[in-house]
Parts: C-alpha cells; sequence; structure tokens
C-alpha cells in the first residue's frame, strides 16, 4: 500500500441567519426562545389568502455578505417557490432562490498556515431564503411544531469544493462566522443555530495509479466548529476505511448520500435517502415580484463595508509586531477592533493597549460574556491606563487591579489609581526600606546572588518580586532593580 | 332593479338618513333568503352579527361620523375572500368551518366605505370551475332557468345580484370567474387590471392570474365599486402603485371618439349564433355612438386555453399544497401514519376537479416536463401579451362575446372537462395579458337566456371601459330586465 494517496474533496453549505428584527416575508420580530407560535402571523403560518412582502434590509445585508465575498452580485434577482411537504414548512414549499441568487461567483482567501500560501476558496452562489419552524418530537407517536423561526430570513452560502482537511474547513467556518458578525450580517451565535454548516466530504484516492473516488456525503446541520472538524475527520477515515475494504465504494456506484453527526458517540449516521427521489419542482414565486439592484446601491454597500477582519489582523500583526494569535485576538470583533484602533489615535500607547486588551481586559470580557467593546470603556481611558503603565507612573500588576475597579467606579484611571494607593513611589528612601526589608527576610536569596553566579539572575529577579509585593505593587520596578543591584554589591 | 335599489341611491340615502342601513340590509337579508332557497347561492350568513354590524353603520351616521360612499350598501362576497367574521371555506371540504383571523384587503376597504358584508356566496371549489357545479357543497342554479347554470366560478355572487337581493356583489376572476357567471346570469361584472387590487385576503388559486372584481346590474354601480376596492396595497407585492382614478366621477365624461376592436378569431367556429348576433347588434350601437369598428387579428388567441390551463394548475398545484391537514382545516380521522396525514386528509378534503387540477400541474412542474409544458407556457403567455399590444395601438378596446353559448344545463359539461375548459375561451386571455375587462348583457336568446358581451382595454384603461360601457347602457335596456321571479 506504499504507493496510497488520498486527497480529501470538501465544500461547505453555511446557513447564516441574517440580523434582521423582522422576518424573511412579514412583520414579526425574528426572537429565539419566545413561547412557541407566539412571533407568527398570517404570512409565516402559510394561512390562506396571506402573502409574502420582501424585507429589504435582509437583501442589503445578503448584498454586503456577497461583496465582502468577492461575489459578483446579481443585477436582476428573483424569487423561486421550492416544494416538499414537511410539517415545520407551513405552505409546504420554501420561498428561496433556484437559478439567480442575489450573489455568485467570489471567493475567499484563508491566510496561509506555517508560512505557506493562502488558501483560496472559491464561493459558487449565495442567495436568500426562508428559514423553517421546528418539529419538537415529544416521544414516538406526537410531534408539535413550533412556528417562531418560520420565515426567518436566511443567506445560504455554498462553496467549490476547494477545502482540502478537516482542519481547513474548521478555519474556513471559523473565519466565516468572524466576517458574518463583523459585518453586522449575522448575530453569528453558534448555539443559536445563526450558523449551521453542512460540508460536503468525500475523498480522491491514487493507488496502482488509478484514482477512485469515494461517495459524496452531505453531513447535515452541522452548529459547532468542533463538530465540524470532527465529523469531517471522522468520515474521511471512514469513507478510506470503506474503499479499503471494497474498492467499489465509490461515487459512480454508490452516488451520493446524507449524513447525520451524533455528537456524542463522534459517529456520521446514515438518515433517511429521501433526497434522492426528491424533485422540487422549482419554479418563479407569482407573489413576489423580481429584485432590482442598481450600480448605486451596490455602490454605497461597499463603501459600508471597509476594512475586513483578515486584512486588519495583518495589518496589525505588521506594523505592531504581533503575533498571530495576539492578532488574531485583536481582531476578533469590529466594535473591539475599532475601539483598539480609537485608543490608539487618541494618543495611547499602542503595543501597551494591545498587550493589556489581550490580558486583562480580555479576561474582564470573558468574564462577562461579553467582548471588550461591550464592557463599555471609553477609548481615552483606555488610552489613559495604557500610558500610565507605559509611564511606569503605575505597574502592570497594578493596572490590571485599576483595570477591574474602571468597570464599577465611572472615574478615570489616575485617580482610581491614586483613590487605590496604586500610584508607584519613585521616593528613594521608602523604596531602600522596602529592599532592606526584603532582604532581612531572604537570607537564602541574598547569599545565592553574592556567591553562586549561576542563580546570581533569578535570586535578584526573586527579591525584585518580594519588593513589588511588599510595597503593595507602589514600588517603581526600575528604581526597585537599581535599588537590588546595589545592594548586591555591597560586601 | 329599480334605481333605488342601486347601491349609488342605497348609500345617499343612508347617509342622508332616508332610509337606515339596517332597515337596507334586513331587505336584503329577506331576499337573499328567498334567493337561496330557489337558487342554493349561499355558503354562510350571519343574520344576527350582520344587522349589529348594520346598526353600526346608523350609528357610525348618526354620531355625524364621515362615512364613505358605500353606506349602508348590502355586499355579498365570494367565500374564497378571507372574513374575520364569517367562514371563509372556498367551498372545499378542507376549509370546512375554516375562519381567517383577518380580512381581505377588499373587505377592509368595503367596509371602511360603510358597506355591510351580508353573505359568503358559492363558487367551484378553489374557483376551480366554470358552472359552479364543483362547489363540495351544492350547485348553484341560474335565476333565468333554474335547470341551468349560473356559470362560474363566481356563480353565487353573480346570481346575488341577478335575483336583485344584494345591489353588488365581490367576485374573482383567474380565467373568467367573474365575466363568464354576469354573461350568464345577465349582470355586469368586472376583472380589473392585474394589480389593480390587492390579492391579500383572497385565497389563491393562480397567483399571477387571480384579480377580484365587482358584479353590478349598471356600470356606474360597477365604477363605485372599483373606486372604493382599488388602489396600493403594501401586503401585495404584486399590487401596483398607480393613480386611482374616480371611476364613478369618469363616467359622467364622454368616452370620445372610440376606436373598438372586432378580433377575427371571436367569431370562428363554436360560436351560437344568438351570441353571434347580440355582438353584432352591440357594434351597430357603438357605431351609432360614433365609433369607428377597427378589424384586428389575435394571432395565438387559439391558444390561450391551453396556455391558462398550464399555467394556472402549475400555480394552483403550489398554492394548494398548504392544505395538508397539519395546520389547519380538515384532517382525515385516522390517519395510518405521519405521512397519511398528508395523503389521506388531501384525498378527502379536495373534490374531483381540484385534484385533476393539482396533478396536471404537479406535472407540468416534474423535472423532464418544466420545460416542455410549464416554460413553453410561459412563452406562448408573452405572446398573448405582446398581441394585446399590437392590438392597442390600433384601437382603443376590443368588444366580443363573453362566453360562446348563453347559460348550459347543469351536468350537461361535468363529464367532459376538456368542453367545460373551453367555455372559458374569450376570457382567459385577459387574464394572462393582465389587462381589465369587462361583461355587461347585450341580448336575449329565443329561450329567453341572457347573452353577455365583453370589452376588454389596455392596463389600466378601466375608466374608458367604464366609460363605453356606460354609454352603451344609456342606449340599451338589457342591463335592467331582472328573471321572471325577482322582478321589483
Ligand atoms: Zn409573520
Amino acid at each position: 500500500m506504499s504507493n496510497l494517496t488520498i486527497r480529501p474533496i470538501i465544500g461547505m453549505e453555511t446557513h447564516v441567519q441574517l440580523a434582521t428584527r423582522t422576518k424573511m416575508f412579514c412583520g414579526c420580530p425574528v426572537e429565539f426562545g419566545a413561547e412557541p407560535n407566539s412571533r407568527v402571523c398570517p404570512v409565516c403560518l402559510g394561512l390562506p389568502g396571506a402573502l409574502p412582502v420582501i424585507n429589504r434590509r435582509a437583501v442589503d445585508l445578503a448584498i454586503r455578505m456577497g461583496l465582502a465575498l468577492n461575489c459578483r452580485i446579481a443585477t436582476f434577482s428573483k424569487w423561486d417557490r421550492k416544494s416538499y411537504y414537511y410539517p415545520d414548512l407551513p405552505k409546504n414549499y420554501q420561498i428561496s432562490q433556484y437559478d439567480l441568487p442575489i450573489a455568485a461567483e467570489g471567493h475567499f482567501e484563508l491566510p496561509p498556515r506555517d508560512a505557506g500560501e493562502p488558501r483560496r476558496v472559491r464561493i459558487r452562489r449565495a442567495h436568500l431564503e426562508e428559514d423553517a419552524g421546528k418539529n419538537l418530537h415529544e416521544g414516538l407517536d406526537h410531534t408539535r411544531v413550533d412556528l417562531n423561526r418560520a420565515g426567518t430570513p436566511l443567506l445560504e452560502i455554498v462553496t467549490e469544493p476547494d477545502l482540502a482537511s478537516a482542519d481547513e474547513a474548521f478555519a474556513f467556518a471559523s473565519e466565516l462566522q468572524r466576517l458574518a458578525v463583523w459585518l453586522g450580517v449575522s448575530e453569528g451565535v453558534m448555539q443559536k443555530g445563526q450558523m449551521r454548516f453542512e460540508p460536503n466530504v468525500n475523498v480522491a484516492i491514487t493507488f496502482g495509479g488509478v484514482e477512485y473516488r469515494t461517495p459524496i456525503a452531505e453531513i447535515k446541520n452541522l452548529n459547532s466548529f468542533r463538530a465540524i472538524r470532527n465529523a469531517i475527520a471522522y468520515e474521511i477515515d471512514r469513507q478510506v476505511g470503506e474503499w479499503r475494504r471494497d474498492h467499489d465504494y465509490t461515487l459512480e456506484k454508490c452516488g451520493k448520500l446524507n449524513l447525520g453527526w451524533d455528537d456524542d458517540r463522534g459517529v456520521t449516521e446514515f438518515q433517511r435517502s429521501k433526497e434522492e427521489a426528491h424533485d422540487y419542482r422549482y419554479f418563479p414565486d407569482p407573489d413576489l415580484v423580481p429584485v432590482t439592484i442598481s450600480a448605486e446601491q451596490i455602490d454605497a454597500i461597499r463603501s459600508e463595508i471597509g476594512e475586513l477582519p483578515l486584512a486588519r489582523q495583518e495589518r496589525l500583526r505588521m506594523q505592531l509586531a504581533l503575533t498571530d494569535v495576539d492578532a488574531a485576538t485583536l481582531t476578533a470583533d469590529r466594535a473591539t477592533s475599532d475601539l483598539l484602533a480609537a485608543a490608539i489615535a487618541v494618543g495611547g500607547d499602542p503595543k501597551t493597549l494591545c498587550k493589556q486588551f489581550i490580558s486583562f481586559w480580555s479576561a474582564q470580557a470573558n468574564a462577562r460574556s461579553t467582548t471588550i467593546a461591550g464592557l463599555g470603556v471609553s477609548a481615552p481611558r483606555l488610552a489613559e491606563l495604557a500610558n500610565l503603565t507605559r509611564d511606569g507612573t503605575i505597574s502592570a500588576t497594578a493596572a490590571a487591579t485599576v483595570a477591574q475597579k474602571m468597570l464599577d467606579v465611572p472615574a478615570a484611571p489616575r485617580e482610581i489609581a491614586a483613590a487605590a494607593g496604586l500610584l508607584q513611589v519613585r521616593d528613594e528612601a521608602a523604596t531602600r526600606e522596602w529592599v532592606e526589608q526584603a532582604v532581612a527576610a531572604n537570607p537564602q536569596a541574598v547569599r545565592d546572588a553574592k556567591e553562586n553566579p549561576r542563580k546570581r539572575q533569578a535570586a535578584a529577579g526573586f527579591l525584585r518580586g518580594q519588593v513589588m509585593k511588599i510595597s503593595g505593587g507602589k514600588a517603581n520596578p526600575k528604581l526597585v532593580g537599581e535599588l537590588i543591584e546595589r545592594r548586591l554589591a555591597e560586601p | 332593479m329599480t334605481d333605488e335599489q342601486s347601491a349609488r341611491q342605497i348609500a345617499q340615502d343612508v347617509a342622508a338618513r332616508k332610509r337606515s342601513a339596517e332597515s337596507v340590509v334586513a331587505n336584503a337579508l329577506d331576499r337573499l333568503h328567498a334567493a337561496d332557497n330557489a337558487y342554493q347561492l349561499l355558503v354562510a350568513l350571519d343574520a344576527d352579527g350582520t344587522l349589529a354590524r348594520a346598526r353600526d353603520v346608523d350609528r357610525r351616521i348618526a354620531a355625524g361620523q364621515r362615512i364613505g360612499p358605500l353606506a349602508g350598501v348590502p355586499v355579498a362576497i365570494k367565500d374564497n375572500i378571507c372574513t374575520s367574521f364569517l367562514p371563509t371555506t372556498c367551498a372545499s371540504r378542507i376549509l370546512d368551518g375554516f375562519r381567517p383571523p383577518y380580512d381581505a384587503h377588499v373587505v377592509e376597504k368595503l367596509r371602511a366605505a360603510g358597506a355591510v358584508i351580508v353573505a359568503k356566496t358559492n363558487l367551484d371549489e378553489f374557483a376551480m370551475g366554470s358552472s359552479t357545479e364543483n362547489s363540495a357543497l351544492r350547485p348553484t342554479r341560474n335565476p333565468w332557468d333554474p335547470q341551468r347554470v349560473p356559470g362560474g366560478s363566481s356563480g353565487g355572487s353573480a346570481v346575488a345580484v341577478a335575483a336583485r337581493a344584494v345591489p353588488i356583489a365581490l367576485g374573482s376572476d383567474t380565467g373568467g370567474s367573474i365575466r363568464q357567471p354576469a354573461s350568464l346570469c345577465g349582470v355586469c361584472g368586472l376583472k380589473p387590471t392585474y394589480g389593480r387590487v390587492s390579492r391579500y385576503g383572497l385565497v389563491a388559486f393562480a397567483s399571477s392570474l387571480d384579480q377580484v372584481g365587482p358584479f353590478a346590474t349598471d356600470v356606474h354601480d360597477l365604477a363605485l365599486v372599483l373606486s372604493v376596492i382599488a388602489g396600493h396595497d403594501a401586503r401585495d407585492s404584486t399590487a401596483v402603485d398607480e393613480p386611482l382614478p374616480d371611476y364613478a366621477a369618469e363616467l359622467d365624461r364622454p368616452p370620445g371618439k372610440l376606436r373598438i376592436g372586432r378580433v377575427r378569431e371571436h367569431f370562428a367556429e363554436g360560436l351560437d349564433p344568438p351570441v353571434a348576433a347580440a355582438v353584432d347588434a352591440a357594434f351597430e350601437t357603438f357605431r351609432s355612438l360614433g365609433a369607428e369598428i377597427v378589424d384586428l387579428s389575435l394571432p395565438h388567441a387559439p391558444y390561450a386555453v391551453a396556455c391558462y390551463y398550464l399555467i394556472c394548475t402549475a400555480e394552483a398545484s403550489s398554492n394548494l399544497a398548504r392544505y395538508d391537514g397539519v395546520h389547519y382545516g380538515y384532517r382525515t380521522p385516522r390517519p395510518a401514519d405521519y405521512v397519511d396525514v398528508y395523503a389521506a386528509s388531501r384525498a378527502e378534503g379536495f373534490g374531483p376537479e381540484v385534484k385533476r387540477r393539482i396533478m396536471l400541474g404537479t406535472f407540468a412542474l416534474s423535472s423532464g416536463y418544466h420545460d416542455a409544458y410549464y416554460l413553453r407556457a410561459l412563452r406562448v403567455r408573452t405572446l398573448i401579451k405582446n398581441d394585446f399590444l399590437g392590438a392597442f395601438r390600433s384601437c382603443d378596446l376590443i368588444l366580443g362575446p363573453t362566453t360562446p353559448t348563453a347559460a348550459f344545463r347543469l351536468g350537461e359539461k361535468t363529464e367532459d372537462p376538456l368542453a367545460m375548459y373551453l367555455a372559458d375561451i374569450y376570457t382567459v386571455s385577459a387574464n394572462l395579458a393582465g389587462i381589465p375587462a369587462l361583461s355587461i348583457p347585450c341580448g336575449f336568446t329565443p329561450d329567453g337566456l341572457p347573452i353577455g358581451m365583453q370589452l376588454a382595454g389596455p392596463l389600466f384603461a378601466e375608466a374608458r371601459l367604464l366609460q363605453a360601457a356606460a354609454a352603451y347602457q344609456s342606449r340599451t335596456t338589457w342591463h335592467t330586465r331582472a328573471p321572471a321571479s325577482n322582478r321589483s
């Protein structure tokens, strides 16, 4: 088997719930977790005589996402009915877009990994459609239907099969989510099903000079990035294993299949292969007029887009000499990234700001389940705190304490530091006093520093830490260092 | 009908408090009751609720509130138009007892204008038919000869007006469902331009063809109702935001020198000689009114019925998918399994003609047949539209027969769907092209059955249509004749 090579072929279909206040074709609010069937009207219930009306906001958001994915935006787009019977679909057809999607033929560049080349993922199309409701299965013979979600606007984004591994699919999905949230196109909350992923997976196997292609499996409805990675990795292994047992396990002979992912057991499972014989009988929806989009409208939306997260990440990395990971953290969401830029613009020290964003500000945000921007601290105050730290007016340790207090007290960082007694003391007499206390309390460290050149640096560092501790963070670290060096040089 | 029973006279009297809305409506209820006994035209009637709504109109007038142009006018409504205060069943078992939680746009408009909706009228199930025999309840009879059909699908509304039970009624017209029964019952019926009247609350049969319109005994009342129900509605994306003329006021203006088109294809095989003679006489009347008669051709007219039945069935198969026994309406009592809820509910809930059309439409949209049937029909539709565009370059209006024959006998065509479909041969083109058309009485057969003629005009030319029809009615008395037992 030494001449066997395998190459996964992966495409992704993503349903993005658009961040509109109301549904795609009626005025009902889009709201997660409301009392079942309380966010409905004759239109989204599909009652006789009710008619859909397009939510223009959803169209604008779709155009915005399409432009960010470098798609061609259709100047003429229409609505089609996709017919199938299912209890969560009140009209028994879904309003979607068949042959004239709002956006098509785009691409998305994934950042290079391990000094490699950036990977281009082609976008085949992105079209608008309405979501179905939810079937709530209760026991074996009972199902109830909640139609609150019915009619929620979705943008379905379909890639070409350009992803080459489970990791790459993972990266694509998370970048797509960051982009959608960044643009305000979606709230992108995975737990609420606002982004749902359906990877298509098969494998090209070359063996003995012959290429085999395993059946294409569509894995339905994944709503976590981890599930995407695990499901695809599992499926690749499964398909290769099947093929090893039976070389006829190919696309030509076995066709396509629909799978579900059991996250608890970590396996894919076959689903009813209803899709096979399905004829959706698409035809243009006669209740809706086509959407015409002018060049001016596209330009106006394009002008709102601004710098995209990956571009900003790369710019920050270069300008501030950050690691990839830190640059990514600082561009995780647009509001936080914009806040950082604003704090720099008002004169905050960029390096210190970055350090503080990544360390204690993001810890505070995480503890409150929000973003740094969501903490509500203004750019000038963030800048002031950074500059107090850079200037040595407060220590890095004290800055974290001040930051915590800033969330409760509406005062300037300097006032907070002063009130808490955290302003650094440059008073040499007081500092010498703290050094003497540290020396007296740690004779072993003093001995190590004086007598063992190999331990000298570590011991001096330890003593500096002790001084900072005794001073309650108020001592100036630079002065402490000088005084300790001087003290250790004494006989 | 004497002039005092016209909608405009009732409204004037009620607004001036010469008559109460309650007395007018009580009288209409009595007449409806009698007419229903004779012709089986009703689906739903609620006398107490209706009288209460009439008293409400009287109260508003007494309180000095501004009341609309239909104050106290009793109106009957085809039972495929949603009313929150009366059931809406489309004469189908599958919507048995269904009461919508909202009123159709046209119902809101009528009520805001002071009208009192008195009853829901019978129709071919889901408006699919040309005789009202496809009602799941019972067939409606023609007041001119109860052994004959009233036409369809808006048969109940046409009969309500023909029997002089109400001055006006609403119907819907997908391929002739207002004009054909108007013709067969000897009353006036108008199908407005597609998009002129909001479809919000009209239960869809074929969405790209359906349009709500009025029945009345004369053109003045047609114009009055159209002024009330037409206009933009943001809830219907296909409703057009065009300026809305005061159609009733427009009637007082003479139509000017009209060029009236006579379509060669309308006078071909299949047209009954008495109908042809009556329509020829109408051309003479127009000539005497100073009109110029223009001979012309609509070359794709022979394909209209085939084209129509492909498009309307395709749309119907999708529009009627929602009646599934799951969400509302009829559900089979003991389904074998989950799929059977759908299959059995639909099998038991729909009548044979509705099933026939759902199957035809499903077939026409199926992969492998979609292009040969549905797409080809759309192309023919464009050709038919273009025929009319061309025709209206050389004429202002087109005049012809509404139907090839006068009213046929009950049961005469029920076993032969194709023969039934040909009853729509002159009417479907206006729906395919989206243009307005009306039917008004123009004579009688030797057997005493009414004959109707159809006037069609360019898009949004309702005012011109109504002017021409009013001019015709100023010279003729066909529209003043009522069936013997209903003369008042
Ligand atoms: Zn709704």
